[in-house]
Order: structure tokens, then C-alpha cells, then sequence
């Protein structure tokens, strides 16, 4: 029963939820993924990512997590403090306990194919896109934090405070969970997510895991991937080189 | 039995009006709070990213278990026919619904959005647990209002057996459900045991018999109303009996978890470094909640005793307010393990730090104020409360 919704019936469920909550707070109207392409969301592709922490600098990290900020405008908060910041992506440095190797990597929503987060929502906010890509339909949730206790990756945040000077393509609101979108609104136009962009190497690469002609499926090929958390089987769409 | 005469109290005390008044102040300060918390967002409470469920579910699920074992009384007369708690039916009922009833003002108002409460009843995913228990919880307020009403209305109490089946069968499954929001949350180490769901539900057999027995004392006494050993001592024996059960329930699943390399982690943080949780858990949870109400019900000093019946019931009312804190917070406090066999130095991880706020306590305090207000109102508008319980009264019937 996951919900998985090609995008004209996703629209038309948007709009639904949307009679009457037209505009969130700020005046923003929910067009987000109304993207000028008009070819539907089918289960034919898997998008997906793949980082190799050897390649990625500590300094890339930091340059995708401003340009997550910068793309869908968090980070900005003014009252939340320590652990309530929302936090899309985040940079983390692991040491392995028995050869003392550090990795840096950066870790956002996994973007799962069996996502615990959408299981357990009761309202159907969380949800799957045939492609594979994890969102929350801000007019669906009403803020129980369910999908925060169930998710393993520590994904999601929740917003504590009013928010301001918002996104056009991406409503946030106080009292509702939020995720890495995989930047979905530029994805529905052929562009890659931002944090993709911002890294100049080929230390991320971003696209269909199902197309055998596409860089990310010949490079998992030839490499040696993980998936973190592999035990739960929750076959993400992120998957790191190099730890 | 039909001569049991039900009876409303009277309630025009000043002490009647002054508990009236002191509970509805505790109403108040909890609206208040909900108020403040949803006016500015919930960055004025000690949630977080990494607590994010907080002291208004512990006194929510707490309401919501104890509900549940509120029943019992009701069930045993039905289920199994004890003559002896027949009269105690109705009582037992009301108590039930109106924990109910304060659990979910609690879980509701901390929502991040409480107006969307519509969307929570209209929109199902049927893959949810949560989403089950809304359902579950709904349902419970139907099935016992209807046994309650089988119950007084005179020429349908022959039905009131069968709804009385039906209300424990049903009660069985939410506590299930309720239990199983943690059994089914595969990421963090703490939860994720099918044990968690047969252990909430003998925790609500004695979180809500505590409480039934403290709302049966307390009416009985401030009413001038008989209410005689035969009886309090039986619900005395039964709370020891789930007592002593919790604890049992306690010890499989921590030696359960133990066992498991890869939880000895969390149950090392739990039982032996977790700095507040481990004392919550031995202090809280297992000394003064467990086993300090066990020694007052069977001790032959304290045994029969009312005060310390009442003591031991009060004790473990804040026992399993500890308990569900050590399993809620504790099991959110301990991170997660991301990379088995990696230690992560930035990022995540660490011990997340969680202090209650006012307005958390305040909304979780008002739950438990809500559902004495709703018992108090109500046995004075309803016959609820049979007009006297000695012993020749109850025994004989
Ligand atoms: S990483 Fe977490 S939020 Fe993202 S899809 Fe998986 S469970 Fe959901
Ligand atoms: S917080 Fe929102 S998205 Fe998460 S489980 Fe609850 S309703 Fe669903």
C-alpha cells in the first residue's frame, strides 16, 4: 500500500488537499512539481545516487550542504536550537574501530525503496514516487513525528519554528516533517540535484540506477558499493564507494 | 445481584467543588501550553530532531495503556463471571474511557498540527500502526460506551455479558497496537521486539487498576459510602499479581535483549551507564514503582491496609510514568547504529540530550486532570457507583 503516484495523479491529489489551503502561509502556491515536463512519472526509472567518500573532500561536503540550504532554503531558522535545526544533509566522519581509517561522507534521506517512513505514516503524507523518490505532501501531515522514530537513517527533520522568506518550489511549514527531496523539482526538468552540482569532481554521481546506459549503473558495476544499513534490506537509492 | 442500587453522589461539597475547580486549572494550564507550544512552533519545548517524542507522550501513552487495564475490573465480572466485581462494572467503564479520553487530548494537542486532526481521521494507510490505533482508540470509546449503556439500561443488561466480551477482546488489540508502535520500529535498537506488545499489555493491567482503585477509594470514602474489605482486598491481591507480572515482562525483555549482541549496547545504557535513564530505570521504575508496591500488598505489616493499598497504587502510577519514560526518551537518547563495527566522530551519535519544558509537563499533567474531571462530572450525573459495598451487600450476591 505504499503510495506510489505518477505525477499527473500526484498533481491531482495535490490539488485536492489543496482546495482551500491554496497558499501556504507565506503566499506560496504548491506548484512544486507542476515542472513544464509533461512525461509522467513511471516506476521505469530509479533515481539514485552514488558518493565515493574517497573522492569527496571534506570541503565537497560542505559545499553540498550549503547548496542543499541554498536550493530549498533551511538552515535559516531563528529560534531552533543544537538538534531542532533542520538538518536535509549532513556531514559525517566515521572512523573504522579496527584500522583507524576515516571516511567523510554525506548522509541526506536514502531515499528507500521500502521506506519505513512511508509505512508507518498514518496519514499517507510520506510517500514513494514510482521513480523512487521519498517526499512528504506538507498538506497531508499533521506533524506525529512517526516517520522520524522509524526512519534508521536519522533523515528527517521537523520544523520547530515559523518560517520566513521560503522557496517558491518548496513550501515548508512549522509543525510538519521535511526530507531531501533528491531535489525532485529540478529533476522533473532533466537537471540534477543541486548538492550533484555543487561537487566538480565525479565524487557524487546522481541518476537512473534501472538505465544500463546512464554513468551511476556502469560505475556500480565496476565498483564496490554499500548501502548503509544494508541488514534492513530497505534497498536505498543512495549508495557510497569507499567505506 | 439485580438489588445492587446504583446511586449518583451528590456533589454539592465545597471539597467537590474545589477538586472540580483545582482539576480544571490543570485543564486550563494544559490548553494554555498546547496554546504556547503550537503559537511559536515547537522550538520552545526540549524536543528535537532527536527526541521527538517527548514528556506529552509519555503521560499520553501512559493515559492510553492505563485505559486499557481500566477495563479489567469490567471484564473479569463478564468474562469470567466473578459475581463479586459485578457492581463494579459500571465504574469501571467510566474510568476507562475518560483515561482514554485524557491520552488523547495529550497525543493530539502535541501534534504539530493539531487543526489537521481531521486529515488523521479521513486519510488511512492502512500499513500504519498509528494509523490502526486511531481507528482502535475510536472504536474503544463506541464498544464501551455501548456496554456501559447495556449495563444501566435495566431490561438490556442481559446483553452486557456479550458486549463485555467484546470490549475486552477489544481492549486486548488496542494494547497490542499501542505496544507495537515500538515493536515495529526496526531502527532503533531499544524497540523493535515483539515482546514490547504483551508487556504493554500487562502494564496496563496494573497502570489502570491502580488507578481504578484509587478513584474507588477515593469516591467511596469522600461520599460517606460502605465500601468494605471483601472487596478492596481482591483488587488489592490482583494489583500485586500484575505488579509482580510487569516485572517479570521487564526482566525477559532486558535479559531477552542482552542476549542479542547487537543490543547489549542500548541495554548497557539502560541498565548500567545511562546516567539519568539508568536511574530512572532502578530507582523509578523498579524500586519504587515494582517492587516498594509489592511489599506494601503483601507484606503482613502493610497487607490489608488502605493507606498503603492507596500508597502502592500511587506508587505505581509514577512507577509507569517512569517506565514509559525509560522506554520513550531513553530509547530515542541512545543513537542509532548507523555504520556496525565504525565509530562516527562527527555528524551524529552521542547521547542526545532531552530536558522537559513547563508547557510539555503542564500538557501531559492536564491529560491526567482531564480524565479525574470527566470521572467526577460524570459519577455525579450517572448512577455509576453502586450506593454501598460491604460486604453483605457484595458478597452475598
Ligand atoms: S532514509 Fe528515512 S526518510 Fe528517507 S526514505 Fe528511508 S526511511 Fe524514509
Ligand atoms: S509526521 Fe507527517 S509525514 Fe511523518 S508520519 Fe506523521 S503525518 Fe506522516
Amino acid at each position: 500500500m505504499n503510495k506510489t503516484l505518477n505525477r499527473r495523479d500526484f498533481i491531482k491529489t495535490m490539488s485536492a488537499t489543496t482546495i482551500g489551503v491554496a497558499t501556504v502561509a507565506s503566499g506560496i502556491t504548491l506548484t512544486t512539481f507542476a515542472s513544464t515536463n509533461k512525461v509522467p512519472v513511471t516506476n521505469e526509472k530509479r533515481w539514485g545516487m552514488l558518493i565515493d567518500t574517497n573522492k569527496l573532500t571534506e570541503a565537497d561536503i560542505d559545499g553540498m550542504v550549503s547548496a542543499c540550504q541554498k536550493e530549498q532554503g533551511w538552515g535559516s531558522e531563528l529560534y531552533s536550537t543544537g538538534n531542532q535545526k533542520p538538518g536535509w544533509i549532513k556531514k559525517l566522519k566515521v572512523k573504522d574501530k579496527a584500522t583507524g581509517k576515516v571516511s567523510n561522507l554525506a548522509l541526506m534521506c536514502q531515499h528507500c525503496e521500502e521506506p519505513p517512513c512511508v509505512d508507518v505514516c498514518p496519514t499517507n503524507a510520506s510517500m514513494k514516487r514510482e521513480d523512487g523518490i521519498v517526499l512528504v505532501d506538507k498538506h497531508l501531515c499533521i506533524g506525529c513525528r512517526y516517520c522520524m522514530m522509524a526512519c534508521p537513517y536519522d533523515a528527517r527533520s521537523f520544523v520547530h519554528e515559523t518560517l520566513r522568506n521560503q522557496k517558491e518550489h518548496m513550501p515548508r511549514g512549522k509543525g510538519t516533517v521535511e526530507s531531501c527531496t533528491m531535489c525532485v523539482h529540478k529533476v522533473d526538468k532533466g537537471e540534477v540535484p543541486a548538492c550533484v552540482a555543487s561537487v566538480n569532481s565525479d565524487a557524487v554521481i546522481f541518476g537512473d540506477l534501472y538505465d544500463v546506459s546512464s554513468k551511476i549503473n556502469q560505475t556500480l558495476k565496476t565498483v564496490q558499493s554499500a548501502q548503509i544499513r544494508a541488514d534492513l534490506n530497505l534497498n536505498t537509492g543512495i549508495r557510497y564507494s569507499g567505506i | 445481584m439485580s438489588n445492587i442500587r446504583f446511586e449518583q453522589i451528590e456533589g454539592k461539597s465545597l471539597g467537590f467543588y474545589a477538586l472540580i475547580a483545582g482539576l480544571g486549572g490543570l485543564v486550563l494550564a494544559a490548553l494554555g501550553s498546547a496554546y504556547y507550544m503550537e503559537h511559536h512552533g515547537h522550538f520552545v519545548t526540549g524536543m528535537s530532531n532527536r527526541i521527538v517524542w517527548g514528556m506529552p507522550h509519555v503521560f499520553a501513552l501512559f493515559l492510553i495503556v492505563a485505559a486499557s487495564g481500566a477495563l479489567n475490573v469490567a471484564s473479569i465480572s463478564s468474562v469470567f463471571n466473578k459475581k463479586l466485581y459485578k457492581p463494579l462494572s459500571r465504574l469501571s467503564g467510566l474510568v476507562a474511557l475518560s483515561l482514554l479520553a485524557g491520552g488523547l487530548m495529550v497525543l493530539v494537542l502535541d501534534l504539530g498540527r493539531p487543526d489537521r486532526l481531521i486529515i488523521a481521521m479521513t486519510e488511512y494507510n492502512f500499513k500504519s500502526i498509528f494509523a490502526w490505533n486511531i481507528i482502535l482508540y475510536n472504536g474503544f470509546f463506541v464498544v464501551v460506551a455501548v456496554y456501559l449503556w447495556l449495563l444501566f439500561e435495566r431490561r438490556m443488561n442481559k446483553f452486557s455479558r456479550k458486549a463485555g466480551l467484546v470490549a475486552f477482546g477489544w481492549r486486548l488489540i488496542l494494547t497490542t497496537g499501542t505496544g507495537s508502535i515500538f515493536g515495529f520500529l526496526v531502527a532503533k535498537q531499544a524497540y523493535d521486539a515483539v515482546i514490547m506488545a504483551p508487556m504493554f499489555i500487562i502494564m496496563s493491567f496494573a497502570f489502570g487498576l491502580a488507578f481504578f482503585i484509587l478513584i474507588l477509594m477515593a469516591s467511596y470514602q469522600w461520599t460517606n459510602r460502605p465500601l468494605e474489605d471483601a472487596v478492596v482486598n481482591r483488587l488489592s491481591n490482583l494489583l500485586g499479581v500484575f505488579v509482580v507480572a510487569v516485572m517479570y515482562f521487564v526482566a525477559v525483555y532486558h535479559l531477552g535483549n542482552l542476549y542479542l549482541a547487537e543490543n547489549t549496547g542500548v541495554e548497557n545504557f539502560i541498565l548500567f551507564d545511562g546516567g539519568i535513564y539508568t536511574k530512572l530505570f532502578w530507582y523509578g521504575q523498579i524500586i519504587l514503582g515494582g517492587l516498594t508496591p509489592t511489599v506494601l500488598i503483601y507484606h503482613p505489616a502493610t497487607k490489608g491496609n488502605r493507606s498503603m493499598l492507596g500508597l502502592a497504587s500511587v506508587l505505581i502510577i509514577i512507577g509507569g510514568l517512569i517506565q514509559l519514560y525509560v522506554i520513550i526518551i531513553g530509547g530515542q537518547a541512545y543513537p542509532m547504529e548507523l555504520f556496525p563495527g565504525k565509530e562516527i566522530l562527527e555528524g551524529y551519535g552521542g547521547v542526545a540530550q532531552y530536558s522537559a519544558s513547563l508547557p510539555e509537563i503542564f500538557l501531559g499533567i492536564g491529560g491526567v486532570a482531564l480524565a479525574i474531571i470527566a470521572v467526577t462530572f460524570l459519577v455525579k450525573l450517572l448512577a455509576f457507583l453502586p450506593e454501598s459495598l460491604a460486604d453483605n451487600a457484595a458478597q452475598n450476591k
